[in-house]
């Protein structure tokens, strides 16, 4: 490489890449010349879109990579398959570790949009990781959680890069690339009984043993077999220890990663796996990996991200983990982790973040609050089935007081309210452009304001009132005094069942969501306005499964269902004979939700409208698939609620 | 007069530039050349009587362009048009470390070396840079052009009863991020980028070559 080297010349491209890159770690800890003589080699590269910056087991390149504009995904080679393992955007960095350890790339890294790289030489790294202690110790913390974590943003180590940890640990850039796992499991014959079997267990204070064979392991048991099925009498205890094992047990080479093992026990629903010579069950045993090894480890994991909500001190660290759920979603859609498990976990990551701003905002009021109330999550939150970040939508419900108290009473509840939901529209839940928010005076009541307006809305059933009712009656409560929502629900009951014909109206209301099929069996999709051609599958095909389960529900005058699956499980147990036609409304909407997220992370957006010309064939087959369900719930509203009539 | 018969003699940065040119090996494969984006800012657009105040350039080689292979030099003027201070924002006693015309014009050339030259509107800059070669007696310039007007034409073929596209044009439809304009070294930054992106596309189908990229450039062919 050419190099002219004039001492008075100014680099205008090297002060802008120095510019850029002092924002980001580990470069905003580097000395200015260091920097600068960084900036001023680096080489800056174009990747298009699913083109590869390198592949998993190439050679190291001479130069890490800073994302400058776009996005690469690090993705693992995995029984075929492809598994996402961490987006990197602008300022982070990848592809280092394989050239400071002399190894291979272990994952690959692929262009999600077109990107720009600074590809920065790891030559002059290592010169400054020899003077400068806080680069090296960001590169060694980087490193661990970029590997260790398996959504994690890899290189944002501002927040959570556990530097106690690697004090402790004497870290070196080699031990930490694979899960470490236990190195001298616990094992024994299969010719040994199960009462034996459990002796070692509780000698060793371990949870399971594994059961091998030369060597080799042909099973494994665990507390839990012991559990259901010694101590509930099932089997024997004196019975020989191939009674009750699982087997075969899934083996894997010594190398696995955290990521790796976490998304092996997620898919195959187990807790432990082995680790043998050559990776299959046919060679010697050298470890047993357990969840809780890698709980241990400092992962990325959903309730390691609620347990750092629980420790979170103010709103930008909450953002920052729901950020990182985001990421956690994304994963989670790409390996095909059911929805009902995905919903729930990220349902429980947001609710423990609304939680901790309400409590946030609670510590910044003057005074404790005068009376009990409750929090309530409405619409999609309140029946946990938000999994993009979509607007807020909640309620307040605090306790009557007397007439004298009312107003200051109120006022605090509307100033708390306004806090918490400042501090969600800055964690990245959006106002409510409808402002059914907690901070609205209309939504902040009493409970007698409540029982009042509920009543109305049942006993003056217009067109609004039924909309309300929708969003309304899907409350859960997020924080606060259960008794209060539960006097709440009461009421509501209690006014239905005294104005039968409510139902009617509502199921009225249910069955004016807009067809998503026509006579031709054609997608029918919007006439007009922005989203013109597009198909609406929030309100074509998710809402007429929502408000068929919420009708039904009511109906049956079922309390503390909130959610449409829960709520189909609910009602299979309510009307047997309908069973396979709810059992295939929820196999519907768990389709369609899966299909709604999927194309919001696709797209950015909410997934709400989706361009049918981007869809492949078997796509439309799979959503038209879902339709006929609704159809058919449809026609059982119809009927039971002889809606022809009222039409 | 003897000397009168004798074959002109050229300066030695002259002469050394027409032998890197004419004898590079490089130019038989891509991932072997070196292009150089280049960007002048000038006093006006009068070939005659106007003057380069400043040249910036940037190497590109393997797809990658080379922060440290890069070039960025400020003229001492004689000629000077306030009107264009606005644009480019070099003053007449600008505190930029400053050269004169002979030795800045020298010390590009050396920079140069047997690099392929990609502008955006190529000729005016090179027009520009041939001006000042001929003050010295020499040019004009031997390096192989290549223009990113050319090169999108080329790519971008319903576009071409389109004349001349302007640089913001350009990054607007390969989305490049526009900074320092009208800093030569700025533009000269953001033409590197355009040659990039603009290679990957062209590469697509066939691998790329050099002549295929000089093809684009039937205005520049000399």
């Amino acid at each position: 490489m050419i190099n002219i080297v004039i001492y008075f010349m100014k680099n205008t491209i090297a002060e802008r890449i120095y510019d850029f890159l002092k924002n980001f770690p580990p470069f905003d800890v580097l000395e200015k010349e260091q920097l600068f003589k960084i900036a001023s080699n680096v080489k800056v590269t174009y990747v298009e879109k699913d083109h590869f910056v390198f592949k998993q087991e190439e050679n190291p390149h001479e130069h890490f990579y800073v994302v400058k504009d776009g996005a690469i995904g690090l993705y693992r080679n995995m029984d075929n398959e492809q598994i996402l393992v961490d987006i990197c955007d602008e300022g982070d960095i990848f592809g280092l570790r394989p050239l400071i350890q002399n190894d291979l790339y272990l994952m690959s890294a692929k262009a999600n949009e077109e990107s720009v790289l600074y590809a920065v030489s790891v030559e002059i790294l290592k010169e400054i990781i020899q003077t400068n202690e806080k680069v090296k110790k960001f590169l060694i913390a980087s490193f661990s959680s970029n590997i260790k974590t398996p959504y994690a943003k890899g290189t944002n180590g501002q927040i959570f890069a556990n530097i106690e940890i690697l004090q402790t640990s004497n870290s070196s850039f080699t031990e930490i690339q694979s899960a470490e796992f236990s190195k001298n499991p616990v094992i024994t014959l299969k010719t040994a009984t199960i009462k034996e079997a459990a002796q070692i267990m509780s000698e060793k204070r371990v949870g399971s043993i594994l059961i091998v064979e030369n060597r080799n392991p042909i099973g494994i048991i665990t507390d839990k077999d012991l559990r259901s099925k010694i101590a509930t009498g099932l089997v024997s205890i004196d019975e020989n220890v191939t009674a009750i094992m699982s087997s075969p047990v899934k083996t894997f080479k010594q190398k696995i990663t955290v990521a790796e093992a976490q998304i092996a026990m997620i898919k195959n629903k187990i807790t432990h796996l082995c680790i043998t010579k050559d990776g299959t069950d046919k060679t010697e045993l050298i470890g047993v990996l357990s969840e809780h090894d890698i709980v241990v480890l400092h992962g990325n994991n959903p309730s390691l991200l609620i347990k750092k909500v629980y420790r979170a001190k103010d709103v930008n660290s909450l953002k920052y983990i729901r950020d990182k759920t985001s990421n956690l979603l994304e994963g989670y859609i790409e390996q095909n982790i059911p929805i009902t498990f995905i919903s729930k976990i990220i349902s429980e990551i947001n609710e423990a973040i609304t939680i901790k701003a309400i409590e946030l905002s609670l510590e910044e009021m003057d005074k404790r609050p005068p009376v009990k109330f409750g929090w309530l999550a409405l619409g999609s939150q309140g029946r946990k089935e938000q999994l993009l970040m979509t607007d807020q939508d909640n309620a307040l419900v605090f306790e009557d007081v007397p007439q004298e108290k009312y107003q200051s009473t109120k006022q605090y509840f509307l100033q708390l309210s306004k806090k918490v939901t400042e501090k969600m529209n800055v964690i990245g839940f959006e106002y409510c452009p409808a402002d059914m928010m907690a901070s609205n005076p209309k939504w902040c009541l009493s409970l007698s304001e409540w029982k009042n307006q509920f009543d109305a809305w049942i006993k003056t059933p217009t067109e609004d009132a039924m909309m309300m009712c929708t969003i309304f009656f899907d409350y859960d409560l997020v924080f606060g005094d259960k008794m209060l929502v539960n006097a709440m629900s009461d009421s509501i009951y209690e006014s239905i069942n005294s104005f039968e014909i409510f139902l009617n109206f509502l199921g009225r209301n249910a069955l004016r969501n807009p067809p998503p099929i026509g006579f031709f069996r054609q997608f029918l999709v919007e006439n007009d306005g922005e989203h013109k051609d597009q198909f609406d599958i929030k309100s074509r095909a998710l809402m007429p499964l929502v408000d068929a389960a919420r009708l039904l529900t009511l109906s049956h005058s079922i309390k503390d269902k909130n959610n449409t699956v829960s709520r189909f499980k609910k009602l299979i147990k309510v009307e047997p004979k309908n069973q396979d036609l709810y059992l295939s409304c929820i196999d519907s909407f768990n389709i369609l939700l899966q299909f709604r997220t999927s194309q919001g992370l696709t797209n950015n957006d909410s997934g709400r409208y989706v361009d049918l010309n981007n869809l492949s064939k078997s796509e439309k087959l799979k959503l038209k698939g879902c339709f006929k369900p609704i159809r058919d719930v449809q026609e059982l509203l119809n009927i039971r609620y002889n809606l022809a009539q009222m039409m | 007069m003897i000397r009168f018969f004798k074959k002109k003699q050229y300066p030695k940065f002259w002469e050394d530039h027409i032998y890197k040119v004419q004898n590079s090996q490089k130019y038989a494969n891509f991932e072997d050349i070196r292009f150089v984006a280049i960007d002048t800012e000038t006093t006006g657009f009068d070939y005659e009587n106007d003057r380069i105040l400043c040249i910036g350039a940037v190497a590109i080689k393997n797809n990658k362009i080379l922060v440290s292979d890069s070039f960025e030099i400020y003229i001492k003027q004689d000629v000077f048009n306030k009107e264009t201070v606005k644009i480019h924002g070099i003053r007449k006693d600008g505190d930029e470390a400053k050269l004169s015309e002979e030795e800045a014009i020298i010390k590009f050339i050396d920079y140069l070396d047997d690099a392929v030259i990609v502008a955006h509107h190529t000729a005016f800059d090179v027009n520009m840079i041939n001006q000042a070669l001929n003050r010295l007696k020499v040019g004009p310039l031997e390096s192989k052009l290549l223009d990113t007007n050319y090169i999108h034409k080329k790519i971008a073929k319903t576009d071409t009863y389109k004349k001349i596209f302007s640089l913001e044009e350009l990054c607007e439809i390969y989305n490049v991020k526009m900074h320092d304009r009208h800093t030569a070294l700025g533009d000269a930054l953001i033409a590197a980028y355009l040659f990039l992106k603009q290679t990957a596309k062209y590469k697509k189908n066939n691998a790329l070559n050099l002549f295929d990229l000089i093809n684009t450039n039937y205005h520049l062919l000399k």
